[in-house]
C-alpha cells in the first residue's frame, strides 16, 4: 500500500471512529450510541407497510417492540406493541432481552422508537445489534423519519395509550 | 386532550392531502393557546410551578438524556438563562427520561443553571402529546404559548423570537 493510500485509509477510519468515540465519551459508560443509520436498508419497514402487516390476519403476527422511553410509550404506542426499554441504556437492553428470550430465533420482530429524527435516534441501533447478537434472523425496524407523532400518529395509524 | 398535536396534524394532513403538512401542523397546535399549568418537584428539590413564572418569558424544553439533539441545545439554553435573566427570561427543563438519576447526571455534567423537573405521559398529553424530542415552547409573559420548535431547531430563529417576546412588557 503506498503512503497516499495509507493516509486515505487512516483518514476514513478516523472519520468513522471519531464521532462514535465522541458520542461514547459524551454519554458515559454503559450507553451505546450506534446510529440508526447503521441498520441495513433491507431490515427497514415503512409505516404504511407495517400498518398493512398489522391489519392482515396471520397465524403468527409480528412481535412489535417499542425500544424508546416509557413516558412516550404511555402517551401513545402502536396497537399491541410491547414496551422494551430504551435501547441506548443497559437497563433497556436487559429488558429487551427478557422480552424476547423465549421467542424462537425465526420469530418476526419489529422494533421502533421515534423519539428523535431517524439519524439521531440513539435507541434503534443498539437494540437491533442486541437482537442480532441473540441470534434473531427476522428483525425489522420501523423507519420513522421525524418522530412517532409525526410519522405514525399524525398519519392516522392505530395507536393505544397506557400499558 | 391526549395526542392533540399529532391528531390535529393528522386531520390537517388528510384535509390538505400533503404529507409535509403533518410536521408543520404538528409543531403549532399549542401556539396562541394558554400553556397548560403544572407544578411538580424539581430535581434540585425546589418546586417548579409554571404559574409562579407569570410575568416572565418562559422557554419550556422537553428533553431526555438519550436525545442527542436535546443535549446539543441545552448548553445554549443555559447561556441564554444567564444572558437574558435580567430581561425576564426563565428556562424550564422537563426530562422525559424514565430515570431521574440519569437526568440529574446530565444536569450536573452540563452545568444547567435553570430548574428541571421530571415529565411523564400525563404532562406530555397535556402539552398535546410529546411524541418526539426535543420539543421547545416559548411562552409569553401572560402565559400564552407563542412558538413551538419540534426536532432539531434553528436556535438563531428561536433566539430572535425569544428576544421579541422579552421586549414585550
Amino acid at each position: 500500500m503506498n503512503s497516499r493510500r495509507m493516509l486515505r485509509v487512516a483518514l476514513m477510519a478516523a472519520l468513522v471512529v471519531t464521532p462514535v468515540a465522541i458520542a461514547r465519551a459524551q454519554w458515559g459508560s454503559g450507553a451505546q450510541t450506534e446510529s440508526a443509520d447503521s441498520i441495513p436498508q433491507a431490515n427497514l419497514v415503512q409505516p404504511e407497510a407495517l400498518n398493512q402487516m398489522l391489519r392482515t390476519e396471520r397465524a403468527h403476527p409480528p412481535v412489535v417492540l417499542q425500544v424508546g422511553s416509557r413516558a412516550m410509550f404511555d402517551q401513545a404506542h402502536i396497537r399491541d406493541a410491547i414496551y422494551a426499554g430504551p435501547g441506548s441504556q443497559p437497563g433497556g437492553r436487559e429488558l429487551l432481552r427478557s422480552r424476547v428470550d423465549r421467542l424462537p430465533r425465526t420469530a418476526e420482530i419489529v422494533i421502533y422508537c421515534g423519539c428523535c429524527p431517524w439519524q439521531r435516534c440513539p435507541n434503534l441501533g443498539p437494540a437491533f445489534a442486541e437482537l442480532e447478537q441473540m441470534g434473531f434472523k427476522n428483525v425489522k425496524v420501523l423507519y420513522l423519519a421525524n418522530n412517532f407523532g409525526t410519522d405514525w400518529v399524525a398519519k392516522g395509524y392505530p395507536v393505544r395509550q397506557g400499558d | 386532550m391526549p395526542l392533540r398535536r399529532a391528531m390535529t396534524a393528522g386531520v390537517l394532513a388528510l384535509a390538505c392531502g400533503a404529507a409535509g403538512v403533518a410536521q408543520t401542523a404538528a409543531t403549532k397546535t399549542l401556539v396562541n393557546a394558554r400553556a397548560p399549568e403544572f407544578a411538580r418537584a424539581g430535581l434540585d428539590g425546589r418546586r417548579v410551578d409554571l404559574k409562579a413564572y407569570r410575568g416572565k418569558v418562559v422557554l419550556l424544553d422537553f428533553w431526555a438524556t438519550w436525545c442527542a439533539p436535546c443535549q446539543a441545545e441545552m448548553p445554549r439554553f443555559a447561556a441564554w438563562q444567564a444572558q437574558y435573566a435580567a430581561q425576564g427570561l426563565q428556562v424550564i427543563g422537563i426530562s422525559m427520561d424514565d430515570d431521574a438519576g440519569a437526568a440529574k447526571s446530565v444536569i450536573t455534567k452540563l452545568g444547567l443553571n435553570y430548574p428541571v423537573a421530571m415529565g411523564d405521559a400525563k404532562l406530555g398529553e397535556r402539552y398535546g402529546g410529546v411524541l418526539g424530542l426535543p420539543l421547545t415552547l416559548l411562552i409569553d409573559r401572560a402565559g400564552v404559548v407563542r412558538a413551538e420548535f419540534e426536532g432539531e431547531a434553528d436556535l438563531t430563529a428561536m433566539e430572535t423570537q425569544m428576544k421579541a417576546l422579552l421586549r414585550q412588557r
